[in-house]
């Protein structure tokens, strides 16, 4: 199976790999998948103020399109406001990097991951 | 410079070798008789090339090769020998005997078997992959009929004590199959000194063709087996169908090649995958070697590197074929079965790398895979949240994972 051209650039040149510190107010953390199943992601936003995405960044166990796709989604997320962000679906992830049916799992994973990163801010302020 | 892309999935196939290429050249062309054709020399010249060949692929199991039945590949062969001997002796009884390690060509079968009446017990197997003789004899019962192991597992290359289970269901009149797909070739087999009855082996795992493979049966005692294909009663009767004559020969040669060189090409597989293992241990911790640490094929290194996925680690070592025990491209996501029936958590069983070393693996390219794999698994785990958590001590059991 070949992968596309958008995954292998994300895989080989992934963006945002990193840490945020999980303790800060204004960090939400999302941390999905399993290890059993072969994929786990997480994903990291900082949000200002005014609500909006300033930093964003992952890490991620599992196949390149699991990579890719988080990856992509920390591109997206940047400059968005935590409620466009939370409008991310992961069929346009799947679109824009051309997953194959047996790799849509992992474009559902990121969608869930930004659900949580945005949950957990949420929890966070009390909201 | 390295020559990239480089081969190392020799458990997958091997490479027709140029000798036995050279030896099929003529039995593709000016030789092209039917081995069936009795009443002239174009027959006659297929039929001796095709004799000459049953000499050379028997003796890779140690037999005559008057006891060779000719088939499509190693799968044929195993379906033959378990479907022909459950019909065959369905009124002495039904039972079948093999490991939860098996080659899907075993497991696949047995289902079919048992769908059609047969009872199967899958024997478990201990961590290192390898079944414990007194737990075959254990299962034997006054229906089984038949005993199926492979000797060389083409995952993690454990090679199970068959001489001591041959002794068993020698000792107990049960028919004992063995599939040599990966073995045959790469280690001594003496089917009469091991008491087979019957050997499953596949011409291009051996530096042969594609598309052709044997069953052996053995003569006396001898085993007899209903058919699978019905036709004009080919290899006496067990499987009809025209010889593949030009891949009969080229597997016989590949045959002959493999039983000389085998003494020498066990020493250097050997050393090379030694030498890949060490330099990946020296430099990277948390990876665990799969199988048995000497019960083991020359040429295989199965190894989990903790905290990486297998898929995404081939897609970073893309300039090498390897294969991972991860099924992240399957449907089911479920890992290696052999894995997990070694006792490999799900989760390290998902970061485990296959690596089959060959007669033309040199080390050269071993040097290349052990540094580039290195430098990729450290790479991955910079990327990995899970080696991150586990640095910072965090009990990965500990946590809650939703399974998706």
């Amino acid at each position: 199976m070949a992968y596309s051209d958008k995954v292998v650039d994300h895989y080989e040149n992934p963006r945002n790999v990193g840490t945020l510190d999980k303790n800060d107010p204004n960090v939400g953390t999302g941390l999905v998948g399993a290890p059993a199943c072969g994929d786990v992601m997480r994903l990291q936003l900082r949000i200002g103020a005014d609500g909006v995405i300033e930093d964003a960044k992952f890490k991620t166990f599992g196949c390149g399109s699991a990579i890719a796709s988080s990856s992509l989604v920390t591109e997206w997320v940047k400059g968005k406001s935590v409620d466009e962000a939370a409008k991310i679906t992961n069929s346009a992830i799947a679109e824009e990097l051309s997953l194959p049916p047996v790799k849509i799992h992992c474009s559902v994973l990121a969608e869930d991951a930004i659900k949580a990163a945005i949950a957990d801010y949420k929890q966070k302020k009390g909201a | 410079m390295i020559k990239t892309p480089i081969y190392m999935d020799n458990h997958a196939t091997t490479p027709l070798d140029p000798r036995a290429l050279e030896a099929m050249m003529p039995y593709l062309t000016s030789h092209f008789g039917n081995a069936a054709s009795r009443s002239h020399s174009f027959g006659w010249a297929a039929e001796e090339a095709s004799e000459q060949a049953r000499e050379q692929v028997a003796a890779l199991v140690g037999g005559s090769g008057k006891e060779i039945v000719w088939t499509s590949g190693a799968t044929e062969s195993i379906n033959l020998a378990l479907k022909g001997v459950a019909d065959f002796y369905k009124d002495k009884g039904n039972h079948i005997i093999t490991a939860r390690t098996e080659h899907k060509a075993v497991l696949d079968t047995c289902k079919r078997l048992e769908r059609a009446g047969c009872e199967v017990t899958y024997l478990p197997v201990d961590a290192t992959g390898r079944v414990d003789p007194e737990a075959v004899r254990a299962a034997i019962t006054d229906k089984t009929i038949l005993v199926s192991l492979m000797v060389a597992n083409n995952e993690i290359g454990t090679i199970h004590p068959i001489r001591e289970i041959g002794a068993i269901t020698r000792e107990k009149g049960v028919f004992f199959h063995v599939d040599a797909a990966q073995a045959a070739g790469k280690m001594k087999i003496d089917a009469n000194d091991w008491n087979i009855d019957m050997a499953s082996i596949s011409g291009h795992k051996v530096y042969g063709p594609k598309g052709v493979g044997a069953l052996w049966v053995r003569r006396r005692p001898r085993v007899r087996l209903t058919a699978i294909l019905d036709g004009g009663g080919h290899e006496r009767g067990m499987r009809s169908g025209t010889i593949n004559v030009p891949g009969v020969v080229g597997f016989g040669t590949a045959a002959k090649i493999a039983l000389e060189e085998m003494e020498a090409e066990d020493e250097r597989v050997r050393a090379l995958r030694d030498r890949l293992h060490q330099a990946i241990m020296r430099d990277l911790d948390m990876v665990f070697l799969n199988g048995h640490p000497e019960h083991r094929l020359a040429g295989n290194l199965n190894l989990s590197f903790a905290y990486v996925e297998g898929e995404g680690m081939m897609m970073a070592l893309k300039d090498v074929a390897v294969s991972s025990g991860s099924a992240c491209t399957s449907a089911s996501l479920e890992p290696s079965h052999v894995l997990r029936a070694c006792g490999v958590e799900e989760d390290l069983a998902h970061t485990s790398i296959r690596f089959g070393l060959g007669r033309f693996t040199t080390q050269e390219e071993v040097d290349y895979v052990a540094k580039l794999v290195v430098e990729k698994v450290k790479k991955l785990r910079d990327m990995s949240p899970l080696y991150e958590m586990a640095k910072e001590g965090i009990d990965l059991k500990s946590i809650e994972w939703a399974a998706h």
